[in-house]
């Protein structure tokens, strides 16, 4: 098992794994979404070649309402 | 003669308060920028959106519920063929957390296709009671995600020496508050905003300056344009009102409103009256003051 932070929370999944298969595991339309890997955003055509290892930091964003 | 009478149609066709109001590399067709927040629902932030006549609406970026969802997102309620949207780095207190929003909303407008993915409100705060910004984090953001291509658009105060510094920086816009956020007490400081706009636009007559927040009710916007602001940002007056759509429309008059008398020109305050009347051939002898030239 590895550990992960999720959008602030601890997270642990079997094995490092791409974006894409990160975003596969919960119910989230995909288009909507920004997401950064270490304060890195990571382009949605590049979820298949980021990798996401032990102690990564992830946030996965979506736009609401705001002034 | 009818050339005369076609160049003045003509001038007062270019600076009719309809004329776009352009940022960056973006044309307006509405002076009026809404925010898309605090709504009661989506269906009632939809229909307000829609009475204040705006074009361009802002939204934030916000950590998806991974696990909680609601169901609802708001781009489900937003035309993206008739809205550009504006995303904002609302809530963030360092330059750096701001340059992340920056970057996210960005790459969530660019997939999406909507034009705004090339612009950023940018609001970096410096305290969470007053809301008010921080203007060194302001600046040394602006300064980044302009020389990252961004058409920054940034929330400041009324102070006009950090409005100057945020323009020599790279804002396309810079966007004095008349108030706190939220706070609905209008224009606080008008003289502030007169010396921004003097400051901004002495070498650079079409440079945008945008009032943003603190804005309480339709005569705030009109002041806002009567004062020579290019553009009115707001949200709460609207989404709080008791009737937010009606509060729209009221908002989408008063902007029209005080553009046009901007563009007027109002006549100089005296201290004494002036007869709109003829002075000469009253029936009525005057107790005082009759000295009066005639």
């Amino acid at each position: 098992m590895i550990k992960i932070t999720v959008n602030g929370k601890a997270v642990q999944i079997e094995e490092p794994m791409t974006v894409q298969q990160l975003l596969d595991t919960v119910e989230v339309p995909p288009n909507y979404l920004a997401v950064e890997l270490n304060a890195d955003v990571v382009p949605r055509e590049e979820y298949g070649s980021h990798t996401v290892h032990d102690g990564d930091d992830v946030e996965v964003v979506t736009l609401v309402g705001g002034g | 003669m009818s050339n005369i009478i076609n160049l003045q149609e003509s001038s007062l066709e270019s600076s009719s308060p309809e004329s776009p109001l352009i940022v960056g590399r973006h044309t307006l067709a509405s002076r009026l920028i809404v925010g898309t927040g605090r709504y009661d629902t989506m269906q009632q932030m939809k229909d307000s959106l829609d009475a204040s006549g705006a074009d361009c609406v802002t939204v934030a970026v916000r950590r998806e519920k991974l696990y909680e969802r609601g169901g609802q997102n708001i781009l489900d309620f937003l035309d993206l063929d008739r809205y550009t949207l504006l995303p904002n780095t609302a809530g963030c207190y360092t330059a750096v957390d701001a340059i992340r929003a920056a970057k996210l909303g960005r790459e969530i407008l660019r997939t999406l296709g909507n034009p705004g993915a090339d612009w950023v409100k940018l609001e970096v705060l410096g305290d969470s009671k007053t809301l008010l910004p921080d203007p060194a984090a302001t600046v040394e953001a602006c300064r980044e995600l302009a020389a990252e291509g961004f058409s920054v658009l940034c929330y400041t105060s009324d102070c006009p020496v950090t409005a100057r510094r945020l323009k020599e920086v790279g804002a396309a816009s810079v966007m004095p508050a008349g108030s706190p956020i939220g706070s609905g007490q209008g224009l606080l400081n008008p003289n502030n905003l007169r010396i921004v706009l003097e400051y901004l636009k002495e070498d650079d007559p079409n440079y945008p300056v945008i009032v943003d927040a603190g804005v309480g009710t339709a005569s705030d916007v009109s002041e806002a344009f009567e004062l020579g602001g290019d553009g009115v940002l707001l949200n709460t007056a609207i989404a709080h009102a008791r009737d937010p759509v009606r509060m729209a429309a009221a908002m989408k008059h008063a902007a029209i409103a005080g553009r046009h008398a901007f563009l007027a020109g109002r006549i100089p305050k005296r201290l004494y009256g002036t007869a709109s009347s003829p002075s000469e051939g009253v029936i009525s002898t005057r107790p005082y003051g009759s000295e009066t030239k005639e």
